[in-house]
């Protein structure tokens, strides 16, 4: 058993990652989820196929925050991207799922490419608050084009509509393994990423800009790689809430779906794999508990961002990994 | 009403605007000028300021000036108080960290926010103000007979609006003289200088924090117990505010507070003006994207010289 | 006679309205250990920014193998084979010291294939001597360790030319002499740029020295034509030594 971390000169931190057990964490982790849809009651399936995908987003959202060590408070802006671009051409013009999925992302591309283009020439607070304002900028406009997004109000995909290639998605079961296909497809997606050069890179960018850059890497393009990445994972997370669950409103451009995934991030672990899929499911049983109590929910939300930045800004699995298992990736 | 008429009223209404987003806006700059945070709550303790008002004036009864006198009193003081508990157990413990405070105030944002839901309630409420008499302000037209003064309908004010302007006028008066006349506002200049240094001079740098945190709150609630009377106490109100506030401090150059005063003055009438011609939210998206693009591209901001 | 790896023509970087390096011309031919010295204030991190472009310059001109890089960006003059070991230490200290020297290897090598990278890295920290702490904390290290650490970076990239700024700094009195005999065996394989305030580590391992102050050069030759240089005893020692 290996002691705990400060006790041992040789105690193997970060960068031995034993190669084997990261696929081997990741599988289970998968696999679990094909299990336990055939154990949980109805409820807890639909629950957690919303949650494997606000758990892309946040696992979108931790590449940047996470890794690369840029704060976004502007994040909803590339989720609403996705699902507004996957949302609008089926709504409007009657677009199939597929080509309208890939449209979603496309949209997300563009805007986060455009985003991180311009919000990178600041850093630290600035880059925040530029976030912030780009965001509430696109929730506004939203707002402002009313007559076609429906504002607050939102528009529903008709379950007609949500069929590929014969697969039905309004079928509970075909949805919590649409969602689980994405879910994994990310997750094994930013597993590869954090140990490829790139992505080794982004955290040598988190821990010390400057020394990276006189190590010779191109910090800008590797920010603006992540910026991409990221904003595109959170894309794909929109469309395929808009797809599966048939509905897209202004509430997703909203402040609130930017400063969620930093919270699912900051309580499962920034910087692990597994951290933001740790920290969806624990606050999205948390405010469902709470909102069956009162309609103040956020107010968790409030309390646990308050409490964690105090007393645990490693979050669940930074924890994990600092006290028990240092491979984690 | 004719263009010109209209325009005065909107001059007016923005200059109302103007006075009660100075205040806040003083408030967030000092806040940020010498602690060198982001209170993402500041909007909150805004509104906070309000429905405080709202509950003191209630809970007074009486002649609403009697009501009014006493919330204008109780409720800077009070919301104050709350900013100073706050960082004192909150923002003290993650050392004023700029990215760890943004994140926390944005909890307590929504801690502020939503035990305000669950105590006062989703409604929107007023408070009487202390007086309240209408005026008619007169217009030159061209008529018949030459030169006329007309006094065209609905082109009106009343003697609270040009009060509370009057009053952010007197306060940001007094707060210029204590930051420049007085001992406490020596030792604040001395610990947005070097915070360090100060400290080795034997100042009480996290007391001092306390005290500056509590003085931007209260000033943000002052410009809500200012304004409540004409715009009712709702638990969503703090919004507006903390974003008009951010715009004028960062156009105005961060943590400068002549340039933050004049930024917020621009802001309060230009959102008056430009929303006669222009729809609310068509303004507001020019408004966010303005406070981007400065940052992105003229940091210092509009009015700030550009270091070398 | 073969072009120098790098020279500077007039190169110039002025803070306001004070001018902190003025019309330094300076070749270094290729293999050389050459020292810079110069009492505090002459310039030379200023100097050595703007060649591995950390600061703009405001006159003049850069060329390093054969090529004009004035105008290019810090990363791109690495990629040239450059490598800078900072004055203050600068290392990943949450990283293991296997990855701090990973991500130096990594950029350097054309093909970073992992096993590559491993063994790079185990050679680069068995030379400095860090091997057996490879998968320690950065952090963690004594701070005469870290020195090494950031050496090694530097020897991870594999550099044509390698600067380092004040590498002795701090360390205690044996760990400069380990330092010294690592020097003396680079001497073979790249080109050193050394700012050194430590006079028996310059005579001790710089093939030759230049000397700037106030900003200029003052004079350049070899350690024994420095100690015997009596401008360079002004400046540099100053009054009341011998």
């Amino acid at each position: 058993m290996s002691p705990p971390a400060g006790e041992s000169p040789h105690w193997p931190a970060v960068g031995r990652t034993p190669r084997f057990r990261s696929p081997l964490l990741h599988a289970g982790i998968i696999l679990g989820l094909i299990v336990i849809h055939f154990i949980l009651p109805e409820y807890h399936n639909g629950n957690l196929a919303r949650i494997m995908v606000l758990a892309v987003y946040a696992m979108g959202y931790n590449i940047l925050f996470g890794y690369t060590g840029l704060l976004s408070l502007g994040h909803a802006l590339f989720f609403a991207a996705g699902m507004y671009g996957l949302g609008l051409p089926m709504h409007l013009l009657g677009a199939t799922p597929a080509p309208a999925f890939l449209g979603g992302l496309a949209t997300a591309l563009v805007v986060s490419a455009v985003i991180g283009f311009l919000a990178l020439r600041t850093s630290g607070v600035a880059f925040m608050i530029v976030t912030l304002m780009f965001a509430q900028a696109g929730f506004l406009t939203v707002l402002l084009f009313g007559e076609y997004t429906r504002g607050d109000e939102g528009f529903v995909i008709q379950q007609a509509a949500r069929q590929v290639a014969g697969i039905d998605l309004t079928d509970p079961s075909n949805r919590y393994f649409a969602a689980l296909t994405l879910f994994g497809v990310c997750l094994l997606l930013i597993a590869w990423l954090v140990q490829t050069p790139f992505g080794r890179c982004l955290v040598a960018i988190r821990e010390n800009e400057e020394r990276a850059r006189l190590l010779g890497y191109d910090v800008l393009a590797h920010k603006l790689g992540a910026v991409i990445i990221s904003g595109t994972m959170s894309g794909a997370a929109g469309a395929a809430y808009a797809l599966l669950f048939g509905y897209a409103g202004a509430t997703f451009a909203s402040v609130q779906y930017s400063i969620l995934p930093l919270l699912w991030v900051l309580l499962g672990g920034a910087g692990t794999t597994i951290g933001p899929f740790i920290g969806t499911v624990f606050m999205f049983y948390l405010i469902d508990l709470a909102s069956g109590v009162t309609s103040a929910y956020m107010l968790i939300a409030g309390l646990a961002l308050v409490l964690l930045t105090i007393f645990a800004p490693q979050g669940l699995a930074g924890e994990l990994r600092r006290r028990l298992m240092s491979w984690l990736p | 009403m004719d263009f010109g008429p209209h325009l005065i009223l909107a001059t007016l209404e923005g200059a109302i605007t103007a006075a009660v987003i100075s205040l806040t806006a003083v408030g967030l700059s000092i806040v940020f000028g010498i602690m060198r945070i982001v209170n993402v709550a500041h909007g909150e303790f805004f509104m906070l300021g309000a429905i405080i008002a709202w509950w003191v004036a209630t809970a007074v009864g009486g002649h609403p000036a009697v009501g009014f006198v006493v919330a204008i009193l109780v409720a800077p003081a009070t919301v104050g108080v709350i900013a100073a508990a706050t960082d004192w157990l909150v923002l003290r413990r993650i050392t004023y960290d700029p990215e760890r405070t943004i994140v926390a105030t944005i909890g307590l944002l929504y801690i502020i926010q939503q035990a305000t839901l669950m105590t006062f309630g989703p409604d929107a409420r007023p408070v009487e103000p202390p007086f309240n008499r209408r005026l008619a302000i007169p217009w030159v037209e061209f008529g018949d007979g030459g030169l006329s003064l007309v006094w065209p309908w609905g082109l009106g004010t009343t003697s609270y609006k040009l009060a509370v302007i009057v009053a952010a006028v007197v306060i940001l008066t007094a707060l210029w003289l204590v930051m420049k006349r007085t001992r406490l506002g020596l030792i604040m200049r001395a610990t947005q200088l070097d915070s360090e240094m100060a400290m080795a001079f034997g100042i009480p740098v996290t007391r001092v924090y306390a005290v500056v945190f509590g003085l931007g709150a209260g000033l943000a609630a002052l410009g809500a117990v200012l304004i409540v009377p004409v715009q009712q106490a709702h638990y969503l109100m703090g919004g507006d505010p903390l974003l008009l506030s951010f715009i004028a401090v960062i156009i105005g150059g961060l943590g400068s507070l002549p340039g933050t005063l004049v930024a917020a003055v621009l802001i309060g009438l230009s959102d008056g003006i430009i929303s006669v011609f222009f729809s609310p939210t068509l303004a507001k998206i020019l408004a966010t994207l303005l406070v981007a693009f400065v940052l992105v591209f003229r940091p210092e901001g509009l009015f700030g010289r550009r270091k070398t | 006679m073969t072009a120098p790896l790098l020279s500077t023509r007039g190169l110039s970087k002025s803070f306001g309205g004070l001018e902190a390096v003025r019309d330094v011309d300076f070749d270094l031919p290729e293999g050389q250990i050459r020292a810079l010295i110069g009492p505090n204030g002459a310039g030379k991190s200023t100097f050595v920014g703007m060649i591995c472009g950390r600061i703009p310059a405001s006159r003049g001109d850069v060329r390093f193998a054969g090529r004009d890089i004035t105008d290019l960006a810090a990363h791109r003059r690495i990629g040239l084979g450059m490598a800078y070991s900072f004055q203050i230490t600068s290392i990943f200290a949450r990283l293991s010291l296997h990855e701090n020297v990973a991500l130096a290897v990594r950029r350097a090598l054309a093909q970073p294939h992992p096993a590559a990278v491993d063994q790079r890295v185990a050679a680069v920290l068995d030379r400095v001597g860090l091997a057996g702490r490879a998968y320690q904390t950065a952090g963690e290290l004594s701070y005469g360790h870290q020195r090494l650490l950031e050496i090694a970076m530097g020897l991870g990239q594999t550099p044509r030319l390698f600067i380092l700024d004040e590498p002795t700094q701090g360390l205690a009195e044996s760990e400069v002499e380990t330092f010294k005999a690592l020097i003396r065996t680079l001497g073979g394989e790249t080109t050193i740029l050394l700012i050194e305030h430590n006079m028996r580590v310059v005579m001790e391992t710089a093939e030759y020295i230049t000397v700037l102050d106030g900003g200029r050069r003052l004079a350049e030759g070899t350690p024994a034509e420095i100690r015997a240089d009596a401008s360079v005893q002004r400046a540099y020692l100053g009054s009341g030594s011998p």
